[in-house]
């Protein structure tokens, strides 16, 4: 019988190795898997590099896993958030290694890796410095920057509702980078809301199906906040 | 002639506020138009459309048929916008995962994304992500936009605090994109990108288009 439902976080957790890269949903806070985050705080790995839209917020989650020196270098495209306190100041120090990338490249770019594509053309950042060093070429007259897949070691996922199999469910705009990651990560772990038996879920609403997930663990915290 | 002579030349001006640049670029966006309103003076827009003009607002964060800020009694806690804002959902809405909703913006789908920009040229070149290399740089999803959309509009202050140009022959921050924008709306004018120049389409009240020249780097040329 499939399950991948786990019942501890560290379960959850296990194998995360030092120096991962860990990609991890969201956008600002809404669909990001916190208390997946403060099992990774937990569990230990360091060195790690992550890959989320924004760079934390306050000091929970993401904020919290960079505040307690996990974090070498972070891949985003908006780190600068309504309160990126904690990022901030470790980017100042120069104890934090920022990477850059336009939003919809960095979306693509973990599609890319998760459909089997190793690079791609695309028209964002041609003649801006995120092209600077990436081969360009021309298709029908229009100039394109090479884009290579990004691929993760881990992925942390926050969805909706999950059965036994990992399909999963996200709800709104919470749904936003979570599938991309998910099928981009050699080893995803999905924090959901709700449990429910396998059938349960619609075949025809199943946002992301349990093929790209490995491990699921149920977390009914209620309702996020923004900040 | 220096920059506090030149911003005299305007003492007698009613600059537009934010909210009226807002009201002018809503004004001017046909019914049906799919379209993307970036963060800062952009997302008022939104409040200015008429409601019985359909037009269906995309938010990169993957959502097709954006509406307005509910009432709090009717916040949907997962639901937010691009500049994190609690926003709802209008009737023939939907969700979409972020690879798609960038398969949106940068395939061409869009017939409208209006962002706000610190320069832009007067070949619609425009800077928005940083200023200097010690900034924090956050491009979010301006350059995707920047290239997919079918028009660009720049919502933006004429010139900055002290007086100088915003729009210019060349755009002296680091560029979001190349030749993209199409038209600017500032506090002092609405302005058509021409390459050549800037084509003066209106002004606000009191700004005569000498006055305008002075306070403006790149050529300007009346509008057809």
């Amino acid at each position: 019988m499939i399950n991948k439902i786990v019942h501890s976080m560290a379960e959850a957790m296990a194998d995360i190795r030092d120096g991962a890269v860990v990609l991890i949903g969201g956008f600002g806070s809404i669909g990001q898997p916190n208390a997946l985050i403060e099992a990774l705080i937990e569990q230990g790995a360091k060195d790690l590099t992550v890959v989320a839209n924004n760079a934390g917020v306050g000091h929970v989650g993401l904020a919290r896993l960079m505040e307690v020196g996990r974090v070498r270098k972070i891949v985003c495209s908006y780190p600068r958030t309504t309160d990126p306190v904690v990022f901030e100041g470790l980017y100042r120090a120069g104890q934090i290694e920022l990477e850059v990338m336009p939003q919809g490249t960095m979306a693509e770019r973990m599609r890319a890796a998760g459909a089997g594509i190793p690079a791609f053309y695309t028209p964002t950042s041609v003649g801006t410095l995120l092209a600077e060093g990436k081969e360009v070429r021309e298709f029908r007259g229009r100039r394109y920057v090479l884009e290579e897949a990004f691929h993760g070691d881990v992925a942390l996922i926050e969805a909706w509702e999950a059965d036994r199999w990992g399909n999963l469910t996200y709800k709104s705009s919470a749904r936003n980078f979570n599938p991309v990651m998910a099928a981009a990560a050699a080893l995803t772990i999905a924090q959901a809301q709700h449990i429910v038996p396998l059938g349960e879920l619609d075949p025809e609403h199943i946002h992301t199906p349990g093929i790209y997930v490995d491990r699921v663990m149920r977390v009914p915290y209620g309702e996020p906040t923004v900040t | 002639m220096n920059v506090k002579a030149k911003l005299g030349a305007l003492a007698n001006c009613t600059p537009w506020t934010r909210e009226q640049i807002a009201a002018n670029a809503a004004r001017d966006i046909p019914e049906g138009f799919y379209v993307n309103l970036g963060i800062g003076i952009p997302v008022l827009v939104a409040n200015y459309i008429p409601p019985e003009r359909e037009v269906v607002i995309q938010s990169e964060n993957g959502i097709l048929g954006m509406g307005p800020e509910p009432p709090p009694e009717a916040i949907n806690r997962w639901l937010i916008n691009a500049s994190k804002k609690y926003v709802s959902l209008v009737p023939g809405g939907s969700y979409v995962h972020h690879a798609d909703s960038f398969a949106m913006i940068r395939g061409g789908h869009l017939d409208l994304c209006v962002l706000g920009a610190f320069q832009v040229a007067m070949n619609g070149d425009f800077a928005n992500w940083s200023k200097s290399a010690t900034d924090m740089p956050s491009v979010g999803g301006a350059m995707d936009l920047a290239v997919g959309a079918k028009a660009v509009w720049l919502l933006m202050d004429h010139t900055t605090k002290d007086g100088e140009s915003k729009l210019l022959r060349r755009c002296t921050y680091p560029l979001t994109a190349v030749g993209a924008a199409t038209r600017v709306y500032t506090n002092l004018a609405v302005l058509d990108v021409t390459v050549e120049a800037f084509a003066v389409r209106e002004m606000a009240p009191g700004v005569s288009f000498e006055a305008l020249q002075d306070v403006t780097d790149a050529p300007l040329s009346k509008a057809a």
